[in-house]
């Protein structure tokens, strides 16, 4: 911008111009604001409001109900799913990024991070058909290998953390990839120049470098196998506890009347778990962006 | 010894130490690694083998692209894929049309709603899908009882309304922007949008021209991402749909799974190499952006 601005004289020009967009700009973006208070605040007060209502009156009947019985197994089963899924796939994520990281082949890397891409986002109900067509009553691996003979099923608990790594192990490689590329060679050099031992280096460079990338990417996988509802819905329906499956019935009017507002209490303790989970994922994010440039 | 990478000094001294990730390690890490990518490789590709294998080959009957074919025969194939894409069209539309001159107000005009809209449009995450639709669910019948007596009654009949229910539209925008907004904002900090509005406008461009002309091809790539990746979402997406009573493209796959498996595993199959199509799309897209700057 040069000196063309001559006050706020003709449309147009300089400061003229600033002064005006900046007086009525913001109406642009007054659109969303309001389409957002509607569509999504709308919803999240009701949620709010149903939680602790009872036959119209204010209550924390809903919110006790919800903590208790039925309603606490499906809810601790939500969490121990995800925990189990959070921790094997950072484990497995990591071990196969490191493997991708340290490997020489330009191909393996591109096509291992382009697969990871593509899997991280492959969930819902196309990812539990596949599992079923391999490891189901019927599956391909199930008949061939006669494995139902050994017990085996998938529609339990375990089988449900079996899938749901198909897309927390891509998804940890994606994350884990740049923050294993960050820790440079020569850093490690001079560690060990400086007379560390491999040990010594790990425990005072590597894994502090890592560690808001490896806790960030539990995080996620944690938030993500927490909120999946249309893989465990299709898949094993409601054998396995699950708040999501929980939730799910109750809006399909499965369940007794009067317990519906249960189910958006249910809801709260869900936006709670998971609002928790991003409190601890976003300020991590930000930490390990710091190595990452 | 106190050299450091890229310098040819050695380390650990089996190989050369050329590749990223740190010095050559001795024959165990090759050998470590090698595991590591075949149990990957076994646990990722075996699924998509075996879903296919399960697709084309009928016991008693032997192989047979049966099962492909008889997708587009099954009873609301068409209706619901039709509904699906018809969605997603509406909703990438709406999503642009609301987020674009909101992102644009606060570059231009209020830097200070920068924040909030960061804000807003990440809170999205936190609220799983199905606490989400279980807000929805509860919102439209108080919503019906209020507006009854008003005009506005026939609104909310009609956003309801089987054929094209513009109530997943509304929510589907609400899930999609997070992901749109990441997309759009990299897009936005790549070119300076100031300087193109400014001169544009100094040049005697109408708002419309200025959007079109100018700010649109200089996006085009974070739009593309944008699009894609809402299509990918909308696609997929279950619950709201299946707990609001609706039966898009999802919905009806889960639909037919008990009368016909093998078409229901065919769709998945199709739908997993749809989900990579677009992704490779979206990362071309990108791909482009970067060695046009």
């Amino acid at each position: 911008m040069t000196g063309a601005s001559t006050g706020g004289r003709s449309a147009g020009t300089g400061r003229g111009l600033l002064a005006r967009v900046r007086s009525a700009g913001w109406l642009a973006a007054l659109p969303l604001l309001v389409f957002y208070a509607v569509v999504f605040g709308g919803p999240a007060v009701m949620i709010v409001i149903g939680a602790f209502t009872v036959d119209g009156r204010p209550s924390l009947d809903n919110m006790e109900r919800s903590l208790q019985g039925g309603y606490l197994t499906a809810l601790l089963g939500s969490v121990r799913l995800s925990a189990v899924v959070a921790i094997a796939g950072a484990v497995l994520g990591t071990l196969l990024a490191q493997a991708v990281v340290t490997s020489r082949s330009r191909w393996l890397r591109e096509s291992v991070l382009t697969a990871s891409g593509v899997l991280a986002n492959f969930g819902g109900v196309p990812l539990a058909f596949l599992w079923i067509a391999t490891l189901g009553n019927a599956g391909v691996v199930t008949t061939t290998f006669g494995l139902d003979r050994f017990g085996w099923s998938l529609y339990n608990f375990w089988g449900l953390a079996l899938v749901y790594l198909y897309f927390s192990v891509p998804l940890m490689v994606l994350v884990m990839t740049p923050a294993l590329d960050g820790l440079r060679p020569q850093w490690r050099e001079a560690a060990l120049n400086c007379g560390a031992t491999p040990w010594q280096f790990w425990r005072h460079v590597g894994i502090p470098v890592l560690a808001p990338s490896l806790l960030g990417g539990v995080v996620l996988l944690f938030g993500g196998a927490f909120a999946a509802y249309a893989t465990a819905a299709a898949m094993v329906g409601a054998t396995v506890p699950l708040v999501t499956l929980m939730i799910g019935d109750a809006l399909s009017g499965q369940v007794l009347v009067g317990h519906q507002n249960v189910a958006l209490a249910l809801s709260l303790d869900m936006i709670l778990v998971a609002g928790l989970v991003m409190a601890v994922y976003l300020p991590m994010q930000r930490r390990s962006a710091r190595w990452l440039r | 010894m106190a050299t450091l990478t890229p310098a040819p000094a050695v380390l650990t001294d089996t190989t050369p130490a050329k590749h990223p990730g740190g010095p050559a390690r001795p024959r165990t890490v090759r050998v470590w690694r090698g595991v590591v990518l075949l149990i990957a490789a076994l646990y990722f590709l075996v699924p998509m083998a075996t879903a296919f294998v399960f697709t084309v080959n009928i016991p008693n009957v032997g192989f047979t692209l049966d099962a492909y074919t008889r997708i587009f025969t099954v009873e609301g194939f068409v209706s619901s894929l039709s509904l699906s894409l018809g969605l997603a069209a509406a909703t990438i539309v709406l999503v642009l049309l609301l987020l674009l001159p909101a992102m644009l107000a606060v570059r231009l005009a209020a830097p200070r709603l920068k924040p909030v809209l960061e804000v807003l449009c990440t809170l999205p995450m936190v609220v799983p899908p199905i606490s989400f639709t279980a807000g929805i669910s509860s919102l439209l019948p108080w919503a019906q009882d209020v507006l009854a007596p008003t005009p506005f009654y026939q609104t909310i009949i009609t956003i309801q309304d089987q054929r094209f229910p513009l109530i997943l539209v509304l929510a589907y925008v609400v899930l999609a922007l997070p992901f749109a907004y990441r997309s759009l904002d990299s897009a936005l900090t790549a070119i300076d949008v100031r300087t193109l509005v400014e001169a544009a406008r100094n040049c005697g461009a109408s708002w419309p021209r200025v959007m079109l002309s100018v700010i649109v091809p200089n996006i085009r790539s974070g739009l593309a991402g944008a699009s894609f990746l809402t299509l990918a979402l909308v696609l997929g997406e279950y619950t709201v749909a299946r707990l609001l009573g609706y039966v898009p493209f999802p919905v009806w796959i889960v639909m037919i799974s008990g009368s016909q498996a093998q078409v229901s595993v065919a769709v998945s199959v199709f739908s997993l190499l749809l989900t990579w199509a677009l992704l490779l799309a979206v990362s071309s897209a990108g791909v482009r952006k970067r060695s046009a700057s």
